[in-house]
């Protein structure tokens, strides 16, 4: 399946987000700027949780290209530690079990398009280690 | 020298009219601002006007007269009106003009703010899938804060219980209907934790102010509100804003703590001298959190400041007292006018029901919007 959109993904399995990287300063952002002052750095696939939110009514279109049968979905903010935090969905967890500092892992998610397409969008779920212990 | 005064305000109700224009509800308000200083038009020498969606405020000389008056237009997002009042003042300072205008107005449609990911500098996946939605950035800030700081949904509750009570007091006001904690808490959810009651909406109106240099009021036999500070400030490194793909892992502070830290210097006094404050509240966490980014209180004290009502209209420090943006709206070129108007409505002791106790002598304002700027004034009688 088609990532969302070009350079988001690496290209490795499983795949890891790719951030920008200032040159200048070192600061990381996400995504990685066009042009030449960032370079392209694959960020951590683990990260904890910094803050969330359900959205609850369907966004607008344009620029929402989401299916017109809405369900709620997860607005989340995950800490890469030492990176950056990445704004992504988060998958696999039901809304009443999301709790703010728990272990997260990257696990790109299908995103059913108005026009019948499933694309990947950047999500998390939670970490393999924290659901067996 | 001396200070830059207010001698004139006037408001249009905030809220829907049907059939008034932006610009009719801006010319409304400056005929009142006029009317409440004993003068006319042409007593005006200059303009500063703000509106974001409503067309160019220099259209209203067609109205108000043709006297060839300075008009320049403002356009700064949230900071709008503040932007127009800091250049309003500083045309009195620097002793050029003595008496002046700041008008702003907005109409906007109904619903959320549209937003196009190209207007932000951001690639348009972001917006298909999903994220141009500035009620997510707000509910993912206050998710955090209340996770950090220990505060309640119950809390946030509490802040629209006090914006409508408040509200239903102020003639300008929009939602004029007092709402019930539990109606408010159990409303349906738009963004987690906040429920519709504790969202503002785009709406209309208009303010203007009238300002004069200390002499000229005097001369004119008006009894001044001054203006001690005014201040317009971007955000600093490691902000969290509207529409942000990603944030840095190194926090830094807002552009609200720069204006208002400012604003306190220039004034020489502390948070503790404020007698009463209006705050931006888009949504109810955000008045909490301006409480403690402005100065009032620390991160987390909001819980018990709201459980013991020092908010309210006869606490330690009354908080929007007409309501704030969750009862009037926000028309964004209005808006942080419209917490001036308010202010000086209380100095002057003329808040009718809504009036805070004890003659206050100190008033505060905020603004605070996208993509991270803030306006802070300080007024003193």
């Amino acid at each position: 399946m088609q990532a969302i959109a070009e350079n988001l993904f690496t290209d490795e399995q499983p795949p890891r987000l790719i951030g920008g990287q200032s040159k200048a300063s070192g600061r990381i952002v996400f995504p990685c700027p066009e042009g030449d002052e960032f370079e392209p750095v694959a960020l951590s696939r683990e990260g904890t949780l910094w803050s969330y939110t359900i959205q609850r009514f369907r966004p607008k279109s344009p620029p929402y290209q989401g299916p017109e049968a809405f369900e709620p979905f997860s607005v989340a903010y995950v800490e890469l530690p030492g990176q950056v935090i990445v704004e992504a969905r988060l998958t696999d967890v039901a809304f009443e079990d999301i709790a703010i500092g728990m272990k997260l892992e990257f696990a790109p998610m299908p995103f059913e398009k108005s026009t019948g397409e499933t694309v990947l969008v950047p999500a998390f779920r939670p970490a393999a280690m924290a659901e067996a212990a | 020298m001396g200070d830059v005064c207010i001698i004139g305000i006037g408001i249009h109700p905030f809220g829907r009219t049907e059939g008034m224009s932006g610009v009719d509800q801006g010319v409304f308000a400056v005929r009142e601002a006029l009317r409440d200083a004993g003068l006319e038009w042409k007593d005006i020498q200059f303009a500063y006007g703000a509106s974001e969606a409503a067309g160019n405020p220099d259209t209203m000389v067609d109205r108000l007269g043709l006297t060839g008056v300075q008009f320049i237009n403002v356009r700064n997002g949230c900071a709008a009106g503040g932007s127009a009042l800091f250049s309003a003042q500083m045309a009195i300072k620097s002793g050029e003009c003595d008496i002046g205008l700041a008008v702003g107005f907005d109409k906007h449609p109904r619903g959320a703010f549209d937003a196009k990911p190209s207007e932000y500098n951001l690639p348009e996946w972001y917006g298909e899938a999903g994220y141009m939605v500035t009620t997510q950035f707000f509910a993912n800030k206050i998710m955090r804060y209340m996770s950090l700081n220990g505060i309640s949904r119950d809390t946030l509750g509490r802040v629209s219980e006090k914006a409508f009570r408040n509200g239903a007091k102020a003639p300008h006001a929009w939602r004029r209907e007092p709402v019930p904690i539990d109606v408010i808490l159990d409303a349906p959810m738009v963004s987690d934790p906040y429920s519709k009651f504790m969202f503002c909406s785009p709406a209309e109106g208009g303010v203007a102010l009238i300002l004069a240099s200390e002499k000229k009021a005097r001369e004119l036999g008006i009894t001044p509100i001054r203006l001690k500070a005014a201040t317009m400030r971007t955000r600093p490194p490691g902000s969290f804003e509207v529409f942000a793909p990603s944030v840095d892992v190194e926090r830094g502070g807002t552009a609200t703590n720069i204006a208002s830290r400012d604003a306190f210097e220039i004034a020489g006094i502390g948070p503790a001298d404020v007698r009463v404050a209006q705050l931006q509240d888009t949504e109810a966490g955000a008045e909490l959190m301006h409480m403690a980014e402005n100065g009032f209180c620390a991160d987390g004290e909001q819980e018990k400041w709201l459980a013991e009502g020092w908010t309210e209209l006869n606490g330690k420090l009354p908080v929007n007292t007409d309501g704030g943006c969750l009862a009037c709206g926000e028309p964004i070129g209005a808006s942080g006018l419209r917490q001036v108007y308010e202010n000086v409505v209380q100095l002057r002791g003329e808040g009718g029901e809504r009036q805070v106790p004890g003659s206050p002598n100190t008033a505060y304002s905020h603004v605070y919007g996208a993509p991270g700027v803030s306006a802070v004034t300080i007024l003193e009688r």
